[in-house]
């Protein structure tokens, strides 16, 4: 009596258990960080939950938060618009890959002025956001649109108050091209702005800039398009002034080497054609797993996003990874572990 | 225990016993109505509830040092007299935003106490009576407009107007003035301390209003008729009969007021412009608050000093609460002895 008992026991817990993993291959994963490119993960999510069931929950809590819940492992990915250094990654026990590509584009409210007429270069948009170049009429912003009626008004410099990839993008920019930005301010997703007022997120920027005149503000492409907001010219370092689209932001990337590190900040690439503000955003896992089911359940998501998710990412306005770089990505993904080293599965 | 105090015989008539239940503190335990266990277990439950909420308020305090600590050991209290912010130095001082919280609850003050006094007094003593209902509840409902609202309406409706109507004319009319120029100059953009100041009036009013309206409600009747009797004006009967009366409620108003424009965040952020230099006195410069700062900040600050440094901020407004708090109930008690010393 007492035998059969533990037998029919024993027997439906190792049901319970072999059903248990059965689930586990179907697992739900969350994932945490930048909110640049939450709308397209969103989008992801929910056609990957439409095609599979499994449903991937992605909190855009920013860059910041992202990186301290991955290194917490209170979630299966990280999101970051900032890429990691190599060493620091490997201190961490991470790995990242990059998903999308987007653009930070400058954007105006000057009455006369219409989009895509205003020619920026890098160290002149450096000096406006140092408050060095005050007026719209200023001689350096004159020599570089001499067909343009600039008015003689005060610019209302407009940036991100919250920190953010996007500014990270900017500043890294002007950190390259404007050696005054470099020593005083610097790079960061949080900078100490000289100037300007700030805007909490992209839609906040927008809307200083859509509301003050004479304004300078910057602002994720998506915002451009959807809100058709007036956008200037930058001048890249082959010297020629190019329009933010996909195919500029395309041709950044392409400058890129990606086969040794996926640490490439997209900024000021060489390439008559590349957009001067483009950056990617990464996804951050941990190289060793302790929960290896819900590793391999966020690697299918992404294998699937890689495959079937680039006219989603078009029809949101990011531009998507090249084939040759999704190759090396799911590569890089042998490196991602369980406990006994064996490479999650994860097709 | 109170068995062993002296009860009062049951035969003494209902006058004296009412009197002598005033004297003696412990009500006399004739017929318990309810267990004696219950009776303490709801003790233990009151007793409960007001520690929890004293050992919250010290969790809090705890945690607010601790999470500060790496700030407070690199920077002491320099912090607090230091204007530079720089995240990507990892150099940060908290005046700008500790200048524009006081600034811009100042400004909110000024406004919002004379016109909520306006309303109260309107509302009790002068308003004819079937609009006092309306009135009164549309000036709550404004208490009830959700903050992020103020804040946009603030930025795309009353930023405009504020620039185009009030800055311009007085940047033309100051212009040249020493003091009043600098007060006046920058950007006419309709962000800055100034706006931010207003908004939060228009937030903090209804909250001081009604509080006033209330405390002067009770005032009793016969002491105001009996002023207008001897032929007061309503300007007298007020300052010199209701206020006094109804001081303690009046400051109290005014504090809930002022505390709910230091917490406030959302709206501030919206109109403030968030920028933390402190290279003007302008009220029309952009700046920054305490509640602004870790709103905007604290989701993307790193592990390390940034972080610190906005638990700090946060630290400096939990203390500026504080005495805020602290510095009303000492006035409350100095107007107390006063009124004890000329009767």
């Amino acid at each position: 009596m007492k035998s059969t008992l533990k037998f029919a026991l024993g027997s439906l817990i190792g049901a319970a258990a072999l059903s248990l993993s059965f689930n586990a291959a179907a697992q739900d994963v969350t994932g945490a960080g930048a909110t640049f490119p939450a709308p397209l993960y969103a989008k992801w999510a929910s056609e990957y939950n439409k095609a599979t069931g499994v449903k991937v929950n992605y909190q855009s809590v920013g860059s910041g938060a992202g990186i301290k819940q991955i290194d917490a492992k209170t979630v299966a990915f990280g999101a970051s618009d900032m890429p990691l250094k190599d060493d620091e990654l490997a201190k961490k026990g991470q790995v990242q890959f990059p998903t999308v590509i987007g653009g930070v584009v400058p954007v105006i409210n000057v009455k006369g002025i219409n989009p895509g007429q205003l020619k920026l270069t890098g160290p002149v948009l450096g000096d406006i956001y140092l408050g060095k170049i005050t007026k719209w009429n200023d001689p350096a912003l004159k020599a570089l649109n001499p067909g343009l009626a600039l008015p003689d008004a005060d610019i209302a410099v407009v940036r991100r108050a919250d920190g953010s990839g996007t500014s990270f993008i900017f500043t890294n920019y002007l950190s390259k091209v404007n050696p005054e930005w470099k020593s005083k301010v610097g790079e960061g997703t949080a900078v100490n702005w000289p100037t300007g007022a700030g805007g909490k997120g992209n839609e906040g920027v927008a809307a200083f800039v859509n509301r003050l005149p004479n304004s300078i503000g910057y602002v994720e492409y998506a915002y451009v398009k959807q809100n058709k907001m007036n956008y200037a010219l930058m001048q890249n370092s082959a010297g020629s002034f190019v329009a933010p689209d996909d195919d500029t932001f395309k041709a950044a990337a392409a400058g890129a080497d990606w086969s040794k590190s996926f640490y490439q900040i997209l900024t000021n690439q060489a390439g008559k054609d590349a957009w001067p503000l483009t950056g990617a955003t990464f996804i951050l896992m941990h190289k060793t797993q302790d929960k290896p089911a819900e590793a391999a359940s966020t690697l299918k998501f992404f294998n699937w996003a890689y495959k079937n998710g680039d006219k989603m990412a078009a029809d949101l306005e990011y531009v998507a990874m090249p084939e040759s770089v999704k190759t090396q990505i799911e590569k890089s993904w042998s490196e991602i572990k369980d406990a006994s080293g064996k490479p999650v599965a994860y097709k | 225990m109170s068995s062993t105090l002296p009860l009062p015989p049951p035969a003494l008539q209902p006058s004296v016993h009412t009197a002598l239940r005033t004297m003696t503190s412990p009500p006399p335990a004739r017929v318990p109505r309810t267990g004696p266990a219950v009776d303490r277990l709801f003790g233990w439950l009151a007793k409960g509830a007001a520690l929890l909420t004293l050992s919250l308020l010290v969790a809090i305090l705890a945690s607010l040092v601790v999470g500060a600590w790496p700030a407070l050991q690199k920077f002491g209290l320099g912090f607090l007299l230091s204007t530079t912010w720089d995240p990507v130095k990892e150099d940060f001082g908290g005046l700008v935003m500790i200048y524009g919280t006081l600034v811009t609850s100042i400004i909110a003050l000024l406004i919002a106490v004379p016109v909520s006094f306006g309303i109260a007094l309107f509302l009790t003593e002068l308003s004819p009576s079937w609009l006092k209902r309306p009135l009164g509840t549309a000036i709550e409902l404004l208490a009830a407009v959700p903050s992020i609202v103020y804040g946009m309406w603030g930025l795309l409706v009353f930023g405009p107007i504020l620039a185009t109507w009030v800055q311009q004319p007085l940047q033309a009319l100051f212009g040249g003035v020493p003091v009043l120029g600098a007060l006046v100059s920058g950007p006419p953009v309709g962000i800055g301390i100034l706006s931010a100041g207003i908004i939060l009036a228009i937030m903090i009013i209804p909250f001081i209003a009604s509080v006033m309206r209330d405390v002067f409600e009770v005032t009793p009747p016969m002491l105001k008729e009996s002023a207008y009797g001897l032929g007061a004006t309503t300007w007298e009967v007020v300052t010199s009969i209701v206020l006094p009366y109804t001081k303690a409620g009046v400051i109290g108003g005014i504090m809930l007021g002022l505390g709910r424009a230091l917490g406030e965040t959302m709206a501030v952020t919206f109109v403030i412009g968030n920028m933390n230099q402190l290279d003007s006195l302008s009220l029309f410069q952009a700046a920054n608050s305490i509640t602004s700062a870790l709103a905007n900040e604290f989701a993307e600050a790193g592990e390390g000093l940034h972080q610190a440094s906005l638990i700090y901020l946060g630290l400096v407004l939990f203390f500026i609460t504080f005495v805020v708090l602290s510095l009303s109930k000492v006035l409350l008690a100095q107007l107390r002895k006063g009124e004890g010393s000329k009767s």
